[in-house]
């Protein structure tokens, strides 16, 4: 069942949501409150990115929902200017579910973290992911527990030494964008908190898109976590690693395109370009469900590869926009017959009066 | 009646029908839970209502969706109380005990009363049935059952009988085995046969012919009692003198989905509930789903946090959010529940309590969340609550709690349980200018210096904040559940700032408006105060009738506001020598008031999953009351066994 299958026009996500009559700054954006991240976080990058982009969606400040979870990164709706709901621990899209679905003039991010969305709220963000509410989330990735002083996340690579597990964890991490494919998410792109260009314009296609829209942000935790994604930041170490994919791209990456991404058996490789036919490179495609799907496996726990960009993005119809059609054809189709009949159904059918005894 | 029984009995003599009046009935459906017992008793009961007499319902059935065909576990029943008068109670013990089959017989014979009169459907008594439920010996043989009066009637055979000319298939022919059964006991207590032969034709309108082998089912059973010799008396139960008004049957459950709606239209707000399935709750669930031209959005969420969640967020975003669950979940709300506290956002929460710890009894009633309701929260975080006495209440429950939420800002907890949201009565239907108006006000200005807004500044009178829904220019602002800062509602760990939120949380609360306890005590002269909360309010309603009948001078008064307490409820504690608090827990209101008051409070207590019986109940209060019965109690006249009238 598609959008165009119901006969439901094509919307954007903010199509509902009023639009800003003057032209608005980042820094209409930032709250009054100190932002206390520690000195070095990855959330300063993504927090003046997000600052930066919002004016660009020309929506009104004031329809401008964040809800977060706890973490350090669910700090984040009191740093800027909009409304905001810090909740508590996972269940933000929860939250946010409810608040989409009764205001379509709203346009609703949710802000969490490793833990907060893939470990004691993985049960809401899949269901969010799946019904497609329209909303936008933020998945902060820092593969740690910040907040709580060091802990593995549910994203820590096997064998990590914290403080809960200092003969290393056992547990196997998730891959998240592989998760949210999983859980039919309409609209999966993965940043990285430095990369502001990049960021952007996942975050801008994200906001845009009418549904859930899964944005995982690489995050550098340096107080508890110091480097972890550095084999992604370091020019040396990246070239072989980041792949970058553009819808109706082929996928070539490292210094003037050295590898490229090419199919072997049901899934996807990365080869060095001379030895690929050129027309055996793939072409990047973010409305093919599978090859969404073995880009994610691209990225592993190691992070010898991890892919950037939109890696799927497709039209469903969403859940708040159906719930709505239904209240509003109920609604409707009472008022074509005189308007809800409260006194009527009170009443029902079967009543008895009894006077003057 | 042309219908093909008649012929093959033998006609009455004509004359020999006696007619009885009688107060009050109570009758007991049982069967098999395929037997459609519910259906059939639900159908007395409309006609009842229909009729004008007073009614309440006990419905009981087996928490397994098909318990294994003719066993003590698959036996479901409904019993049903109708009188001339107003009655409290569903009744203790049957006058008629209709069994569908020995399962039905062996679960429920022993609250039949001597003299009872049995009607049994001899055809589900064989040898492989009767096997099934341990019976070594035919329970129905001549002599075994000779303390009551037994009607031995093979249902099944007759019923399939009658409609062998309509060409329908043996399942459906014996399947419409209940209705012989209602047109029988319709017969017997000389019930107006239209609007029941009217319903199983909407019913199945659909499938005609199944509608037609119903509606000769119920036929067939009428004329049997009719011409059959052993149903000598029929019985007639005159309608209710109940105060004037427009009556209508109904359940706890949809009475409190409709107090929702109605809440929802009178302050002009659209309704969110959040809600996943759980017995006994999920009806109201189902009923709300189907109101959505009165702007009801329902969510069935992934679990009961998601559920609570979705409806804080709506509310939030303006809109009345609600919650419904039973015991288990509403642990699982808490935490949630604390947000709601912090953020101070209208909410409604309802419980329908149920037989507990952990899973407990699905399908059978208890009084024991209220601690929970009152405190199962960390941090203090005070929640009014709110309690329906009878089902019909339900709706006045729920209005009120609503009218709470919105007024102060805050979650509230609405306790009803399993005996309220499957139990019926009639109910007067408020006029539309009764219904009370809900208008709220959502903050539109900024409210602090230089333009600001302080989202936690407070109304002097009822202590809430203004409510600032998303959308509203000029007062984009942050809440969430760390500590707020008075006033701003920023983050605050300040030691003096914490202090004062929580005592002005609990005073917000504490500052409720509710209606003072009002007292019943005719003789004006009672030293002993039953008082009680919830569903107890029937069966000890009925206890004190029978009390004051047996000359005990005893006052009651019910609880409805459980938190904040009505003001006026020390004063009447102390005014008494002794209160008696029944109730279906181990005493928590009890604890609840000793701890609050310092006054010795006499707890009874019952965790059977059944409620109270008035006669039951009448025992345990008499034990206790220690001043001798009156002289000379006043005469009544009445046939009451157990309940009688006021
Ligand atoms: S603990 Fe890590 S994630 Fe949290 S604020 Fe500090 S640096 Fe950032």
């Amino acid at each position: 069942m598609t959008t165009v299958d119901l006969g439901l026009p094509v919307r954007g996500g903010l199509d509902l949501v009023p639009t800003a009559e003057d032209v608005q700054k980042a820094k209409d954006y930032a709250s009054d409150q100190e932002v206390r991240w520690c000195p070095g976080c990855g959330d300063y990058a993504v927090l003046a990115a997000v600052r930066s982009f919002l004016p660009t969606l020309s929506i009104k400040r004031e329809n401008t929902v964040f809800v977060s979870g706890i973490g350090c990164s669910s700090r984040f709706p009191y740093y800027l200017d909009t409304y905001g709901m810090h909740s508590i621990h996972g269940r933000a899209p929860a939250i946010a579910t409810g608040l989409a679905v009764s205001r379509p003039d709203l346009s609703v991010f949710v802000v969490t973290g490793d833990g907060d969305a893939l470990s004691i709220g993985g049960n809401h963000l899949i269901h969010a992911l799946r019904r497609n509410v329209n909303m936008t989330i933020l998945l902060f990735n820092n593969r740690i527990y910040g907040l709580t002083k060091g802990q593995y996340s549910p994203t820590s690579e096997v064998g990590k030494v914290t403080k809960s597990t200092p003969m290393g964890s056992l547990d196997h991490p998730f891959n998240p964008v592989s998760l949210a494919l999983g859980a039919e998410a309409t609209f999966v792109g993965r940043a990285m908190d430095s990369d502001r260009a990049g960021l952007t314009a996942v975050l801008e296609a994200a906001a845009k898109h009418r549904g859930a829209s899964l944005v995982e942000i690489y995050q550098d935790c340096p107080i508890f976590n110091d480097g972890s994604f550095d084999v992604l930041r370091k020019p040396d170490e990246s070239e072989s690693r980041v792949i970058q994919v553009t819808h109706g791209q082929p996928i070539t990456f490292g210094t003037d395109g050295r590898w490229a991404v090419v199919r072997r058996g049901f899934g996807l490789a990365v080869a060095p370009i001379a030895e690929v036919d050129p027309a055996d490179v793939v072409v990047h495609d973010a409305t093919d469900h599978e090859l969404a799907f073995a880009l994610s496996r691209l990225s592993d726990q190691a992070l010898d590869h991890a892919v950037f960009g939109v890696l799927r993005q497709v039209q469903r119809p969403t859940y708040d926009d159906l719930t709505r059609a239904q209240v509003e054809q109920a609604v409707t189709a009472a008022d074509a017959a005189g308007g809800p009949d409260l006194h009527g159904l009170l009443h029902g059918a079967d009543t008895w009066t009894i006077a003057g005894r | 009646m042309d219908n093909p029984v008649d012929a093959a009995l033998p006609p009455r003599p004509a004359g020999a029908r006696t007619v009885e009046q009688r107060n009050r009935v109570v009758i007991r459906f049982a069967g098999d839970s395929g037997d459609g017992m519910q259906l059939t008793g639900d159908r007395f009961t409309s006609a009842a209502a229909a009729f004008g007499n007073d009614l309440a319902t006990m419905p009981d059935f087996p928490a397994e969706i098909r318990a294994p065909h003719g066993t003590l576990a698959g036996v479901s029943s409904f019993q049903l109380h109708f009188a001339d008068y107003d009655i409290l109670t569903p009744g203790d013990r049957p006058d008629v005990l209709v069994a569908m089959n020995p399962a039905a017989l062996k679960a429920n014979l022993r609250d039949l009363p001597a003299g009872g009169a049995l009607i049994v459907d001899t055809d589900e008594f064989t040898k492989r049935n009767l096997t099934k439920v341990g019976y070594a010996e035919d329970p129905l043989a001549e002599g075994a059952l000779s303390s009551y009066t037994v009607h031995r009637v093979p249902m099944t055979s007759l019923t399939t009988a009658a409609l062998e000319s309509l060409g329908i298939g043996k399942k459906d022919a014996e399947r419409s085995k209940n209705m012989f059964a209602l047109g029988l006991l319709s017969w017997m207590y000389s019930r107006p046969t239209e609007g029941t032969e009217r319903w199983l034709r909407d019913k199945f309108a659909k499938r005609p012919e199944i509608a037609e082998a119903n509606v000769v089912a119920f036929r067939t059973g009428h004329a049997y009692g009719e011409t059959t010799e052993s149903f000598a008396v029929t019985y007639e139960v005159a309608p209710a003198a109940l105060p004037d008004g427009t009556y209508r049957q109904i359940t706890g459950n949809t009475a409190l989905a409709y107090g929702i709606v109605t809440a929802g239209q009178q302050s002009g707000l659209p309704v969110f509930l959040g809600s996943y399935p759980i017995t006994p709750a999920s009806d109201i669930l189902h009923e709300l789903s189907r109101l959505k031209r009165f702007g009801v959005t329902t969510f069935q969420a992934e679990d009961e946090i998601a559920g609570i969640g979705a409806a804080l967020g709506a509310a939030y975003g303006g809109a009345i959010g609600v919650t419904t669950t039973s015991g288990p979940g509403l642990a699982l709300k808490s935490e949630a529940i604390g947000l709601a506290v912090m953020t101070e956002l209208p909410l409604l929460i309802v419980d329908v309590q149920r037989g507990g710890p952990s899973t407990g009894l699905p399908t059978k009633t208890e009084q024991s969340d209220l601690l929970q309701a009152m405190f199962g929260r960390n941090g203090e975080a005070p929640v009014p609550v709110v309690a329906p006495r009878s089902p019909a209440d339900a709706f006045d429950a729920a209005v009120d709690a609503v009218r709470i939420a919105l007024a102060y800002r805050t979650p509230v907890l609405l306790l009803s349980d399993g005996a309220i949201a499957n139990g019926s009565e009639p109910w007067r239907v408020p006029e539309d200018d009764e219904l009370p108006d809900l208008g709220v006000e959502f903050a539109t200005e900024p409210n602090g210096p230089d333009g600001s807004f302080l989202p936690y500044a407070r109304d002097p009178e009822t202590l809430a904040r203004p409510w600032a829904v998303p959308g509203t220019p000029g007062l984009a602002h942050r809440i969430g559940g760390l500590e707020k800062a008075d006033g701003t509602g920023n983050i605050s760990y300040d030691s003096a700032n914490h202090e004062f939120m929580v005592r002005v949380r609990q005073a917000r609360i504490d500052g409720i408006a509710v209606p003072d306890l009002e007292v019943d005590d005719p003789t004006g002269d009672a030293d002993v105060l039953v008082l009680g909360w919830g569903s107890t309010y029937g069966p000890i309603g009925a206890a004190a009738r029978r009390l004051r009948t047996a000359g005990h001078r005893v006052a009651q008064a019910h609880v409805r506001h459980l938190n904040p307490l009505p003001a006026n409820t020390e004063a009447v504690l102390r005014s008494y020598r002794q209160v008696i608090v029944p109730e279906m827990n181990l005493g928590q209101l009890a604890f609840l008031l000793q701890g609050r008051y310092c006054i010795p409070v006499t707890s009874i207590t019952k965790v059977a999953g059944l409620p109270f019986g008035a006669e039951e109940l009448a025992d345990r209060l008499a034990a206790h009351l220690v001043a001798p019965p009156l002289q000379n109690p006043p005469l009544q006249d009445t046939d009451q066994k157990e309940e009688v009238p006021a």
